[in-house]
């Protein structure tokens, strides 16, 4: 970290100044960054290289463990759980990094130079910080079109899609990060009793995501009850950095939290 | 992308000379066989052993532009054609009627008919699968397309229904091929994903499902530009096997390897018992044969079948019964032809298994005149029975087909001057102005 002219002296960590990116960017466009072929390729050992051995097995209580009848059991290596989808400058990620230390996070983001300076800001906190901020990583890349490459059916436990682009434009909404077709696919990746996360300080945008999660057989609200006690709510305006600045300026903020249900529990239902 | 097509100013493709393949489908019982070249629909009755006059009498357009997708839904009473004129026509097989003509918002790349025949789907250049139900009166209403799911943003290269109809399994140029819930009422939306089948590196250029009668459930087949043919487990999205094919396409160099186009699968055709599968392949003379092991779940090759003409098939097809493997080559708008549409159909018989053993029979190239249907077919299907059987044609033909493929699914790369080139031509921004 030392010896990093982008980085803070006393403090070692990135300085945004570095890393200014423009606010937008164009989720339709082909991608040329490597991308994972499947998520058994996701390189786990450059992630999360406290929990991960370049050979791919789990450093944590790595042993094998023999049973009474000679077979090798090894331990069921911890998959990532949260994915912060459109990390920014990674604000959210850190908080929850030390507010769930067994659970391995991601962040997602889509400009390049955002990600560098996560990647950087993780590193000098690792560094800072022995033993913490282990679980937590980023990865440049478009999770409107990738996220199926990270994840498997069912893997994670939350999603978060905090102040996403608001894509006025009507020409442009098939840009949102939030809509039917996507949350298909955010349903398929999250095990059923998941949660999806989404705040904006955009009326609009805030009308658009809750009516689509609304509309999806897939999702139901969570009750107002659980979200006051649910320590991860509180983080979404305040760990944020655009949480940060809507609150500076007074801003309002739009909140939809959704549940991942079953479908078989709603036929049932009825 | 539809946009990145018309802007693009290094390839200069012109949309309305954009060649197509030629492309072939049989009915399942081999009553007729059917054949897009551009905007023309060709079907000859194999039955009744007459061309067929198609009557258009839905008051729908007639189709303009190039055919991108055909197909006879399972049971064979339905057709359903598309393209790039944004038009999906429905035929009735009884009669060779147009019964529906739906409009797409967009060009559309694939199309499939549900195994009850009651709903037609089709996807379009932007990922989006759409669904009309057919059963009832065709009104305004009902007439018009519903999204059933989409790809964000890639386009959808084949769409198909897995074998016992429960799921619809889609393709995209992203490399990835989606296995969803075909749901009860779809006209709501297909939400409901079952797997994701993972592994190709290129964009997947065409899937086929495989059963037989005793693993009536399935497995899945797909081609890639990677020069792969590999079988999935469809509720799983399992790889279960993977079968390199540039070595028969004549990749020999590794760094031959680099151009992925010089070795695409173009197509895939399962023998309905499950046992053999027919590949088309950029760059590989005739048809590629591979041995399919379901309960070993394993892919091997057999052989390739030549076809005794520099032929390289663009479209395969093939009945229930499996007696015939129809294949055809040509496309529209070629350029620098005295004729810009060209096709040749070939059939090959007699694949099969020796019933003793495992050493498989030789195929048989059917002369054009032992083709069921005879020349009568051929004049019919091709547009002349005596085509010009140069070389040079033929490979005319392959390199066009090739280029248009290329050009429509590998993700150029530009350089950065290029890109400030490109953003300038915009058209957005000159409307600003």
């Amino acid at each position: 970290m030392k010896g990093n002219p982008k980085s803070n002296n006393t403090t070692g960590l990135p300085r945004k100044r570095f890393y200014r990116a423009r606010a937008h960017s164009n989720p339709l466009s082909d991608s040329h960054f490597p991308v994972p072929t499947a998520p058994s390729e996701v390189d786990y050992a450059s992630h999360y290289p406290h929990y991960y051995s370049s050979e791919g097995t789990c450093n944590e209580n790595g042993e094998s463990t023999i049973d009474s009848k000679g077979a090798i059991h090894k331990p069921e290596l911890k998959k990532i759980q949260f994915a912060d989808v459109g990390c920014g400058f990674g604000g959210l990620l850190i908080s929850l990094s030390t507010l769930f230390p067994d659970t391995l996070m991601i962040g997602m983001e889509i400009r390049d130079k955002v990600t560098e300076y996560v990647k950087e800001r993780i590193l000098a906190l690792r560094e800072t910080n022995p033993g913490q901020y282990q679980n937590v990583s980023v990865v440049r890349t478009n999770s409107m079109k990738y996220i199926p490459n990270f994840f498997e059916k069912g893997q994670l436990l939350k999603m978060f899609f905090l102040f996403p682009d608001p894509h006025f434009k009507e020409k442009n909404h098939r840009r949102r990060v939030i809509s039917t077709h996507l949350l298909d696919e955010y349903a398929y990746t999250l095990q059923v009793g998941g949660i999806i996360y989404t705040i904006t300080d955009v009326e609009e945008l805030g009308e658009w995501m809750k009516d689509c999660l609304a509309r999806h057989p897939l999702f139901e609200a969570v009750p107002e009850k659980e979200l006051d006690v649910d320590p991860v709510v509180k983080l979404l305006s305040s760990a944020t950095e655009e949480g940060q600045k809507v609150a500076r300026n007074g801003g309002q903020t739009f909140l939809a939290v959704y549940r991942r249900i079953a479908l078989s529990e709603i036929e049932n239902g009825v | 992308m539809e946009e990145e097509t018309l802007m693009d100013v290094g390839v200069g493709i012109n949309k309305e000379t954009e060649v197509a393949p030629a492309l072939i489908s049989v009915h399942p019982l081999e009553k007729s066989v059917a054949v897009a070249i551009g905007s023309q629909l060709r079907v000859y009755d194999l039955q009744g052993d007459c061309c067929i006059n198609l009557v258009d009498d839905s008051g729908g357009n007639q189709h303009t532009g190039s055919i991108r997708a055909i197909c006879y839904g399972a049971k064979g009473s339905l057709f359903a054609s598309a393209g790039d004129d944004k038009l999906v026509k429905i035929w009735s097989t009884d009669s060779w009627h147009c019964i529906r003509t739906v409009c797409s918002e967009k060009r559309v790349t694939a199309v499939a008919i549900s195994h009850d025949d009651l709903f037609v789907t089709f996807a379009d250049k932007f990922g989006v699968v759409w669904v009309v139900g057919l059963d009832g009166i065709c009104n305004e209403t009902n007439n018009k397309p519903t999204s059933l799911f989409g790809h964000y943003c890639s386009i959808i290269t084949s769409l198909e229904f897995s074998p016992d109809g429960r799921f619809i399994i889609s393709a995209d140029r992203d490399f990835k091929i989606r296995v969803t819930v075909f749901p009860e009422k779809p006209l709501s939306g297909a939400h409901e994903i079952q797997s994701f089948c993972l592994g190709h590196t290129e964009f997947v250029s065409c899937v086929a499902v495989v059963a037989s009668p005793e693993l009536p459930e399935g497995f899945l087949l797909s081609g890639s530009g990677d020069c792969t043919v590999r079988l999935w487990d469809i509720t799983s999205g399992a790889l279960l096997d993977t079968c390199d094919v540039s070595a028969q396409a004549g990749v020999r160099e590794p760094s031959e390897k680099e151009d992925a186009f010089s070795s695409a699968v173009t197509d895939i055709c399962a023998y309905p018992n499950g046992s053999i599968v027919a590949v088309a392949v950029q760059g590989l003379q005739g048809v590629l044969l591979l041995s399919c092991d379901l309960f070993a779940k394993t892919l091997s090759v057999i052989k390739v079948v030549s076809v005794g003409e520099t032929l390289i098939p663009t479209s395969l097809g093939l009945n229930s019964s499996a007696e015939h493997l129809w294949m055809i080559t040509g496309a529209s708008n070629l350029p620098a032809l005295d004729d810009p549409s060209f096709a040749r159909v070939r059939v090959v018989s007699g694949i099969h298994k020796e019933s003793k053993g495992s050493t498989w029979s030789d195929p048989i190239v059917l002369e054009d005149s032992k083709i069921p249907g005879g020349e009568k077919l051929l004049e019919k299907l091709q547009g002349s029975v005596s085509i010009a059987k140069e070389e040079q044609t033929l490979a005319a033909v392959a390199e066009a087909v090739n280029m248009a493929m290329r050009n429509l699914l590998i993700k150029r790369e530009y350089s950065s001057e290029k890109r400030e080139l490109r953003k300038k031509s915009r058209n957005d921004k000159k409307l600003k102005q």
